[in-house]
């Protein structure tokens, strides 16, 4: 075990596994030489040599049709799109050939690709460094959608990703790169020095995609959350005290449906958080499982608390962020339903 | 002070549309023979005037001539006609086939034959093509069995990729083609990519990039050249230039650039057009491209001139936008029929010959349309089952799906 960034996790990752497999190759828009502008990627290229993990031009859908056509080969590449903003380029790749080769082409060709990128809002990155298109991913067939909240799960995802053998878009909270972030932005920032998933297996080791994970066992009321929004909400439910069961996704699809069943017919109630955009967000398709799987044990209306239906503002991002007040009143609100 | 003038905006015409008389004579075609043979380790900026002109061997008399001919043997040049003759007798069954509701549709490779055909012949086993809709002579060529196109053409119950893809959208991995996606211009970049992993696991093998005129317009061509261009990658980037994209005329995509090969003369990558309609052209031009590939002196662009002599699809009709006899017009010929001349005049082949050729053609096509009908066509006989369906969208089937699969009851 050693203590890790979610920077540091991401990138022992990433070693771990090019040492082990040689088809494991790594490019992006300045992944090679510097490493990264997150620097997850720092010293990657010194270590396997720069064919191994390079440099690519600005050019998103280059990018991810050239990783497609290096996975169609027979390499595993895991690439960086430097911020989830900057991939609609690369969507028709990814929703038209990544996740169709193996559908399309009865499994003769696959695409085992990793597409790393950063999601989230909460350092003032404005409506071009702060999306988070999960849903846009999610919606896509063939595709499997994961989001780590901690550098133990992310580094037990990402290799579970790479050796994957279907296209895996990993989308990494940016806010959560150095800290556990829950949402009080006027208060110091907590490292992950100091945190218990901070604490991360050195070596191989995988976490299964699609198993979510409890955060914090409760009776009052269910609460889905992914990302970012696993320590809002542990805020939120420490600050209203209420008896929240909160569950961190960890994996969007293939979705965890046993362990959310399980929960809401124990509670009876459900609180849905993200920062993306309501309409249509992730959060839609939650309720929707949710009510179809326990409306009979449901005591109240099922709540979404998400990002507001506008591009991410930059001077306003405290109010567009979903905020543990946001999450306490719903969680409160449905309490009382 | 003087007012500027009202700008007006520019918006190219074809030569000729419907009513009108064709006219090629915008189509500059030097002699036969006529443009150099450079060395494969050439300076690019050295052979700049390769990306304008255009390398042809067979001359108007039906010999071959000049320094890119000499390269095919009499027998291979008859199994070359023969290829571009199953190809032909193919697309015609299938044509007819879905008239007859047998399919929903369909793409026909008329007049452009000799590029698949020929390029196929210039590759080594490994190698991998990246196709579009009009190469399906990359596997005749290559031997692919004509029953198992059929089936998947028809969607029946032997069709190799279980009816999930659009009639000719073919998947062999075994004879270098890879599965095409329909969406046009994506797989261009992605052929690039397969060759920079050929070149990064040290391999030996090269990757061919296929394109229509209308489609470099798209994004991902400018990607796949630039990617191309940087990592030197080892890939021939072959753009079909066959004048029209569905209705749109070339020249829309083309804009004020001289030729589409010229595309690649501001990424550093030799460019050189080719008579698309003259087998033995076609196939040494591939056979110096894929060799620069080979020896890892990178890619390779090249523009092959030829006529979309048929419709662009069995939903497309010519007719409404350019005139219809444009395609007898077409100064470049038949690729078939001028093979046969070349052959007649090499003393190899004669009208007999090759009347005899085209019945066993028929025959062995009619044969294999039998077998491929006796497993059913789109809406009779034997069919992929709905289970399919849900099949290989994921290496393992995740837990929504199997729920899906049982609400529909399949």
């Amino acid at each position: 075990m050693a203590r890790m960034t979610m920077i540091e996790a991401i990138r022992d990752a990433m070693d771990v596994m090019m040492a082990r497999d040689e088809r494991v190759v790594v490019f992006g828009e300045d992944v090679g030489y510097f490493g990264g502008v997150f620097r997850c990627t720092a010293g990657l290229q010194q270590k396997y040599g720069k064919t191994r993990c390079f440099d690519a031009p600005i050019n998103e859908a280059g990018i991810v049709g050239a990783a497609i056509g290096m996975a169609a080969y027979g390499l595993h590449p895991c690439i960086e799109i430097q911020f989830a903003d900057y991939m609609y380029p690369a969507y028709d790749q990814i929703v038209s050939e990544a996740a169709r080769l193996r559908y399309r082409s009865n499994s003769e060709f696959t695409c085992p690709l990793v597409v790393r990128m950063p999601t989230g809002g909460g350092i003032f990155g404005g409506q071009t460094h702060s999306q988070s298109p999960e849903a846009l991913f999610t919606h896509v067939s063939g595709l499997k959608t994961v989001v780590p909240s901690n550098p133990h799960d992310a580094k037990g995802l990402l290799i579970a990703a790479i050796e994957d053998p279907d296209p895996v878009i990993f989308l990494e909270p940016k806010r959560l790169y150095n800290g556990p972030f829950d949402g009080h932005h006027d208060r110091p920032i907590t490292p992950w020095s100091k945190h218990d998933l901070g604490e991360v297996p050195s070596g191989h080791f995988t976490l299964p995609l699609g198993k979510a994970s409890i955060v914090r066992e409760g009776a009052a009321v269910t609460v889905l959350a992914y990302g970012t929004m696993v320590y809002v909400a542990q805020a939120a439910a420490a600050e209203t005290g209420v008896d929240a069961e909160i569950i961190d996704l960890r994996t969007l699809l293939p979705l965890d449906m046993e362990t959310i069943v399980a929960s809401v017919r124990k509670t009876g109630r459900c609180v849905i958080v993200h920062e993306a955009t309501l309409t249509s967000g992730f959060g839609a398709e939650l309720a929707a499982l949710v009510q179809e799987a326990c409306f009979f044990q449901l005591e109240a209306p099922i709540a979404r608390v998400t990002g507001w239906d506008t591009p991410y503002p930059h001077a306003q991002e405290w109010d567009y962020f979903p905020g543990p007040a946001r999450v306490g009143r719903a969680l409160v609100e449905t309490l009382e339903a | 002070m003087t007012a500027d003038a009202p700008l007006s905006l520019h918006v190219p015409e074809p030569a000729v549309r419907p009513g009108g008389s064709p006219d090629f004579s915008n189509v500059k075609i030097p002699k036969a023979g006529a443009v150099p043979r450079p060395n494969i380790d050439v300076e690019p900026e050295s052979i700049r005037d390769l990306a304008f002109s255009i390398i042809r061997v067979l001359n108007r008399s039906g010999e071959a001539v000049g320094p890119w001919a000499g390269l095919l043997r009499d027998e291979e040049l008859i199994e070359g006609m023969r290829h571009m003759m199953t190809l032909r007798t193919f697309d015609a069954r299938m044509l007819i086939a879905q008239r007859q509701g047998k399919t929903s549709f369909y793409m026909q490779h008329l007049g452009e034959e000799a590029i698949s055909c020929a390029f196929r012949k210039a590759l080594s086993p490994g190698d991998m093509n990246f196709p579009t809709y009009r190469q399906a002579g990359l596997l005749i060529a290559d031997g692919y069995p004509m029953v198992d196109m059929m089936c998947q053409v028809y969607s029946n119950s032997r069709d190799p990729l279980k009816g999930r893809q659009l009639p000719v959208m073919y998947s062999s991995k075994e004879h270098g083609f890879f599965t095409i996606s329909g969406n046009l211009a994506t797989q261009y970049i992605q052929a690039v990519g397969w060759a920079m992993a050929s070149a990064i696991r040290n391999d030996t093998k090269i990757a061919a990039a296929w394109i229509g005129d209308g489609s470099t317009a798209e994004s991902d061509f400018h990607a796949a050249l630039v990617f191309a261009s940087t990592y030197k990658a080892p890939v021939v980037l072959n753009i079909v230039n066959n004048q029209w994209a569905i209705s749109t005329f070339q020249g829309i995509a083309r804009g004020g650039s001289g030729t589409f090969a010229a595309r690649g003369l501001g990424f550093g990558i030799p460019s050189l057009r080719v008579d698309g309609n003259d087998y033995l052209a076609v196939y040494a031009v591939a056979k110096w491209a894929i060799e620069r590939a080979r020896r890892n002196l990178g890619p390779t662009l090249v523009e092959y001139v030829t006529y979309r002599a048929g419709a662009h699809s069995t939903s497309d009709d010519p007719s409404a936008y350019r005139p219809k006899t444009e395609s007898d017009a077409w100064p470049l010929g038949d690729p078939i029929i001028r093979l046969k001349n070349h052959l007649i005049v090499r003393g190899v082949w004669s009208e007999e010959r090759h009347k005899q050729a085209e019945a066993e053609i028929l025959d062995t096509v009619i044969a294999a349309q039998k077998e491929a009908e006796s497993y059913g066509t789109l809406h009779a006989g034997g069919k992929p089952s709905a289970r399919d369906m849900f099949d290989g969208v994921y290496a393992e089937m995740p837990p929504h799906l199997r729920r899906q699969r049982q609400q529909a009851g399949v």
